[in-house]
């Protein structure tokens, strides 16, 4: 029905040559800015000096890699992205089911819309703009500590930014706090497509609110709940380096670097271009394991397809 | 769901409507903070009484910003990154869409160019090549090293071809039959039909443009040229390294008038994606979830 059926002739290329004519400019950047660069990986290979370029630069086949594996920098960003970005995705996802149902639950439309908008506000921010306001906050001197000391709860400032106790936990917790309105959208989708009869029937039967989310509700988006959760695995190495890039300071490495913020500093503060991408390399490959798992459940479990 | 009025229901719609009040303001609250900050006195912002509210209502943070070249320079800059830069992407990201949204016996090779972006989308280039690549290409410190290297948003590109393969092909049909060309279906049937998912990703790239610091950071030199948040960051960041404890009276007493300041400067930052995004947001239900659904 919905294909328009060429009867079993080919299409020549005098009838096709406009699509690869159009999508030949998007194809040329991709090209270009990011296979080049993703071919570029192999300078992890090498010592690489930017001045030799990729062809001149010496081969030295693993070295990089187990000097990586020596490093104790190493477990440590691939064991912090681990804990943040997990932490992050799971709490996310609990919160944003949360609100999509209390804004399920509620019948005031004008309630319900501005509250959504108002959460979905901090997605839509730069973590530029929200590490300043954290600053201000939980920082040296900032609100909250202004707040403990009236209340006498504390007597010193405690740098809650510049503490290892507390970096990682504000980290989870601020990512949350920005994306949980955000990531409510696709569950909001899905409650709006259930069957009001179904309800009506349930109150014909005498159900409860409460009983009719545990039995109705919940059980009409839980498909939607574990695509969600299934996609998420590919993220479980991206702990978010525009947000920790913008927060952290070397006192915090210990709780809060992540892969992509050394691979930074490795490439652009200490030029050690060559171990730098070595690093990005075997987090790219685990994520690649973490994609196909995640996208094969997806397609296996909820019939999910990227394109 | 229908409503009905009963004692129960009474008491768990005002649960639910505490809670929604509790969840907007946790979401406002820190907002406010900085809003208020910005428009308090220095003295009050240093001594910590500033909350949520004002206090000794001032805009001289307001005045001293319209006063600094180098923001308004910087927003300039960022303005004319998003016009760019969301240009390049609104034409690429369509042009390169509605192509691939067709059945393979129409244009065979669909598949080979959607694996390819697909993998591009995934696994990305590596940092230190994806430099040098911007940089050989003789882009380093223009706006279009900007606007060029990100001018397909693949992302986008596939959730607007998953919209135009759920558009109905009826009417594509029916267009045809009237002798509509190829080109004419896209620009005058898809195109307008898929304004929600068209509106949807233009606010994403749009809003990408403007927050992305880290391509100005890495990409641009020129003081000049550097767009808002790049600006924005590295003036922060150059600020916290200083710990309160380390620091002289002088240091201090700049510190001080620094923090209205940089308040002021963060509110701005924000003002354009705060009034531009709400009234994209009756767009983005259908445009995303349509959109993510396969064709």
């Amino acid at each position: 029905m919905r294909t328009i059926r060429t009867r079993g002739r080919k299409v020549t290329i005098h009838e096709t040559w406009p699509y690869h004519l159009l999508v030949l400019p998007g194809l040329a950047v991709i090209v270009i800015f990011t296979i080049v660069p993703f071919l570029g990986n192999v300078i992890a290979f090498q010592d690489f000096k930017p001045i030799l370029g990729i062809f001149k630069s010496k081969w030295i086949g693993f070295e990089n890699f187990t000097y990586m594996f020596k490093l104790k920098d190493t477990w440590r960003i691939f064991r912090n992205s681990l804990i943040i970005a997990s932490s992050k995705l799971i709490l996310t996802l609990l919160a944003s089911i949360f609100f999509s149902l209390l804004l399920h639950e509620t019948f005031s439309i004008k309630m319900k819309k501005t509250v959504q908008t108002i959460c979905f506000l901090p997605h839509f921010l730069s973590w530029v703009i929200l590490a300043t306001i954290f600053r201000n906050i939980f920082g040296d001197g900032g609100l909250l500590n202004t707040m403990l000391m009236n209340m006498g709860i504390v007597s010193q400032d405690i740098n809650f930014l510049g503490s290892n106790a507390w970096f990682r936990q504000l980290l989870i917790s601020t990512d949350v706090w920005k994306e949980f309105g955000y990531g409510a959208i696709i569950f909001l989708a899905a409650l709006a497509g259930i069957n009001q009869e179904i309800y009506e029937a349930a109150d014909i039967d005498g159900a409860g609110r409460l009983a009719k989310i545990r039995h109705i509700t919940l059980p009409s988006i839980v498909i939607t709940i574990v695509l969600v959760a299934t996609l998420n695995l590919a993220n479980i190495l991206n702990a978010g380096f525009d947000q920790v890039y913008n927060l952290y300071s070397p006192i915090v490495y210990e709780s809060g670097d992540i892969i992509d913020t050394y691979v930074y500093r490795m490439s652009f503060v200490n030029a050690q271009y060559s171990l730098a991408t070595a690093v990005g390399l075997l987090k790219s490959a685990i994520s690649f394991i973490m994609i196909s798992i995640s996208y094969f459940l997806a397609y296996r479990f909820a019939g999910y397809r990227l394109f | 769901m229908k409503r009905y009025h009963s004692l129960e229901n009474t008491i768990f719609e005002t649960i639910v409507m505490i809670l929604l009040i509790l969840t907007g303001l946790f979401s406002l609250l820190p907002l406010l903070h900085i809003i208020s900050l910005s428009f308090s006195s220095k003295t009050a912002a240093l001594a910590g009484w500033v909350y949520i509210w004002p206090v000794d209502w001032t805009t001289s943070a307001y005045t001293t910003l319209l006063e600094d070249n180098r923001f308004s320079q910087a927003i300039l800059v960022s303005f004319e990154r998003v016009l760019l830069g969301g240009g390049i992407n609104f034409i690429l990201t369509i042009c390169t869409a509605y192509p691939l949204s067709l059945e393979r016996e129409q244009f065979p090779g669909r598949q080979v160019y959607i694996w390819i972006f697909v993998f591009a989308m995934l696994f990305g280039g590596s940092l230190v090549p994806w430099y040098f690549v911007i940089k050989s290409a003789g882009l380093i410190d223009t706006i279009w090293a900007l606007v060029i290297p990100s001018g397909l948003p693949v992302y986008n590109m596939i959730l607007l071809l998953n919209f135009f393969r759920n558009e109905p092909q009826s009417i594509k049909e029916a267009a045809i039959i009237d002798g509509v060309n190829q080109f004419q279906l896209m620009t005058r049937i898809f195109v307008p039909l898929a304004v929600p998912a068209i509106a949807t990703v233009t606010v994403f790239s749009v809003v990408w443009h403007w927050n992305n610091f880290f391509d100005g950071m890495l990409l641009i030199s020129t003081p000049a040229k550097i767009p808002l948040q790049t600006y924005i960051q590295t003036l922060t960041n150059a600020n916290f390294t200083i710990t309160s404890s380390s620091m002289t009276q002088e240091e201090l007493e700049a510190l001080t008038s620094l923090k209205t300041f940089n308040a002021a400067k963060i509110v701005v930052a924000a003002i354009p994606v705060a009034v531009f995004y709400p009234f994209m947001q009756r767009f983005f239900v259908s445009g995303i979830t349509l959109g993510s659904v396969k064709g």
